[in-house]
């Protein structure tokens, strides 16, 4: 135990601060993110990941989301097992046939008002895959989506201005569409 | 090294079965056999008494015919071995009664290209749910690469899962949506209290049609498919997708290149490891262990990215070479990367080796009996924590591991504790492997000129991935395009063992015994 608490005092914290050309960026998106967290989400925010068909190169940068260095919770924001817990969807992926059904019933889970964001080129255009026999596609061929995180996989750092940046432009109480 | 002593063996006990050997020089260091079809069972009993492993096995369709490929290894040597069934009558004995490894790959063929296995002991579909038709054969030439999907494809349904009966059984269905950031797929629990009597698996979920996908592409787009087959397996994928087309033109990728496909590759290998043995942690609440492994994986792959412009060194493998150069004040600097994060491991694990909380948990759980993984033909660190003492770039060496000594560490055990000591043993390799390569990196050009392979020119790539080995297969068409490509991710030989060895644990230990084995769904749905 001694030997634990020693590593953790050794280390310090290393989560950082972002960037600089772009912390300015993210010190207002982060206001914003705060604000709107506060009204919509009583300050907190709720996502379920989905994989609906990705190559799991987007799963492990949103992983590293939660790992020290990024450190998302303390902006509010934490990953649920349930979608009946989720404010946002995460969905990655081309959406294929397979995982399609699953995907639309989690979304019909999700309570409203909740948001939709595709991530990775698959999620924004189909990317290698497209729309074939097997895949969907964009998510958006799928269900409403409300914003795009583009990147193949997009880094944890654009995962994270993405995320703030599709939460403060959402409008307070706009009720989601339904995806049928 | 290899020793092809047996091909000649099996051979003979295969004469009178109409076998003869064919030259192929792309399908090296395989070996090809061309047999009549109602002798491919006696060839998968022949290949069983001689001790073979069934590696992979994949069809094409070639018009009147459809072709049939099984490939075995021994010692290292490899043995392709060729059929063909009319098209009209597309039926073959199963090699599944006596290679369980090739239930789920014959299954595949027969949902993907209409093949029936006639002797196979479970002709359920697998990778097929519901979105084409039980008539429908998406890798047969006159399926659309769109299909005809419905408007919108119904959820799987009436798939005849095993049944367990009797007073305290219960049935525990999960996914294929999981609780964590993680890949869909459905596991079936049939549990007695808390303890597991079966899990039987369905997956399918993340099938992009990747195979029909990789028809009439070139080289690039097929390095760049290759290289999302499962996005933590980008380099070992491209470089065998690489490999296979390289193989069939024969082009040679300059010795530069060779060596850094070898770099990114242990990079890759590490920074799974570190994710993984994270994540094991994680996953029995030993969140110190979880956050310094994840920290140490962040900080490497900073290094991967600074370097080669990428974090997973995605589409940094292209044919012919690699895209980028390593700038030459890597060299130094990532030897002093692998031999700090050594350090820091040696030191991690020195505390976590100590807390007997964590040793409870690990030992002892999810075993993996030798020989069911000798059955399973499990690969990879799967294979090696149960005995099975196997490594591609020691047993069948590629540029630039023929030049260089590949320690390969085995255990017996095969519970959780012998999958993880394996993995951090192979980290070990890995930066040994880092420092020799990175001292003897050749100077010169980092990509060959690539005229584009003959119609009807094949390859096979065969690599050690981070998950073990990864069989590459490509035929090519007219226009130097793809005719056939055909991967076998090692997760096809680990997720069957999954299924074995979480039986008689406890439901709340599955997390960690997955974990332990991490297959890819991607990389098997394809
Ligand atoms: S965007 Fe890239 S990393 Fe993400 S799922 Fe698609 S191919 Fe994989």
């Amino acid at each position: 135990m001694l030997r634990i608490l020693g590593k953790i005092q050794r280390l310090g914290i290393i989560t950082e601060p972002l960037p600089e050309p772009d912390r300015a960026a993210l010190e207002q998106v982060g206001e914003q993110l705060k604000a709107r967290i506060g009204e919509i989400f009583g300050g907190s925010l709720a996502i379920r990941e989905v994989d609906a068909g990705s190559c799991n190169g987007c799963e492990l940068e949103i992983q590293a989301l939660n790992n020290p260095y990024y450190g998302i919770e303390r902006f509010g924001v934490h990953f649920v097992a349930s979608p009946r817990h989720a404010d946002l969807l995460l969905v990655t992926g081309p959406v294929s046939r397979h995982m399609e059904a699953a995907l639309r019933r989690t979304y019909d889970a999700t309570p409203e008002p909740k948001l939709v964001i595709a991530v990775g080129e698959c999620g924004a255009n189909g990317g290698e895959f497209g729309v074939n026999y097997a895949s969907c596609g964009a998510v958006a061929n799928v269900l409403p989506v409300d914003a795009v995180i583009r990147g193949c996989p997009p880094t944890p750092l654009s995962l994270m201005l993405g995320l703030l940046e599709a939460i403060g432009r959402r409008r307070v109480g706009a009720p989601g569409e339904k995806a049928d | 090294m290899s020793t092809d002593a047996w091909i000649g063996g099996l051979m003979e006990s295969l004469s009178g079965a109409g076998a003869t050997a064919e030259q192929a020089p792309g399908l090296s260091p395989a070996r090809l056999i061309a047999i009549d079809p109602g002798a491919w069972g006696v060839l998968g009993e022949v290949a069983a008494r001689h001790g073979c492993r069934w590696v992979a096995g994949w069809g094409e369709d070639m018009g009147e015919s459809i072709r049939i490929n099984a490939c075995f290894e021994k010692a290292g040597a490899y043995l392709l071995a060729r059929t063909a069934v009319p098209r009209a009558h597309p039926v073959l004995p199963s090699h599944t009664p006596v290679f369980p490894a090739a239930d789920r790959p014959e299954r595949h063929t027969q949902d993907l290209l209409g093949v029936s296995f006639s002797d196979h002991p479970d002709a359920r579909r697998w990778t097929r749910h519901q979105a084409w038709k039980t008539s429908e054969h998406p890798l047969r030439r006159n399926f659309p690469v769109s299909g005809h999907p419905p408007e919108k494809t119904p959820p799987d349904h009436q798939y005849p899962f095993l049944l367990a009966q009797g007073s305290g059984v219960c049935e525990i269905p999960v996914g294929p949506v999981h609780a964590g950031i993680i890949e869909p797929g459905h596991f079936r629990f049939q549990a007695v209290g808390e303890t597991v009597l079966n899990l039987e698996q369905r997956l399918g979920y993340v099938h992009k049609g990747i195979e029909k996908l990789a028809e009439g592409r070139d080289a690039e787009g097929l390095a760049r498919l290759a290289g999302r087959i499962s996005g933590d397996s980008t380099v070992a994928h491209a470089w065998a997708a690489c490999m296979a087309m390289e193989k069939a033109g024969n082009i040679t990728a300059p010795p530069r290149a060779a060596w850094l496909r070898a770099l990114m590759c242990e990079r890759e290998r590490v920074a799974n490891h570190l994710g993984d043995i994270g994540a094991m942690l994680n996953d029995i609440a030993f969140s110190f262990g979880f956050y310094h492994f994840a920290r140490l994986r962040e900080d490497w792959q900073r290094v991967s990215r600074e370097a080669f412009g990428h974090r997973f060194m995605m589409d940094c493998i292209v044919p012919g070479g690699v895209a980028p150069d390593l700038p030459p004040r890597f060299i130094a600097a990532m030897r002093d990367e692998a031999r700090a994060l050594r350090k820091q491991i040696g030191k991690l694990m020195a505390i976590i080796n100590d807390l007997p909380s964590v040793a409870d948990r690990v030992r002892g759980a999810g075993v993996l009996k030798p020989e069911y993984a000798r059955a399973l033909g499990c690969v990879g660190y799967v294979g090696r924590a149960s005995g099975m003492d196997s490594d591609v770039r020691r047993d069948a060496p590629y540029p630039p591991y023929d030049r260089l000594q590949v320690a390969v560490p085995v255990h017996h055990y095969g519970d959780v504790n012998a999958r993880a000591r394996t993995r951090l043993e192979e980290m070990a390799v890995s930066f040994d492997l880092i420092e020799a390569l990175l001292a003897g990196l050749p100077a010169g050009p980092i990509r060959a000129p690539w005229p584009p392979p003959a119609a009807d020119a094949e390859g096979l790539g065969l690599v050690e991935g981070w998950r073990g080995e990864i069989l590459s297969f490509v035929r090519f068409g007219a226009d130097g395009r793809i005719a056939r490509f055909f991967a076998r991710d090692p997760s096809w030989t680990t997720w069957p063992a999954l299924e074995l060895l979480i039986r008689d644990n406890i439901v709340p230990d599955f997390p960690l015994c997955n974990k332990s084995v991490n297959g890819s769904y991607s990389g098997h749905d394809l």
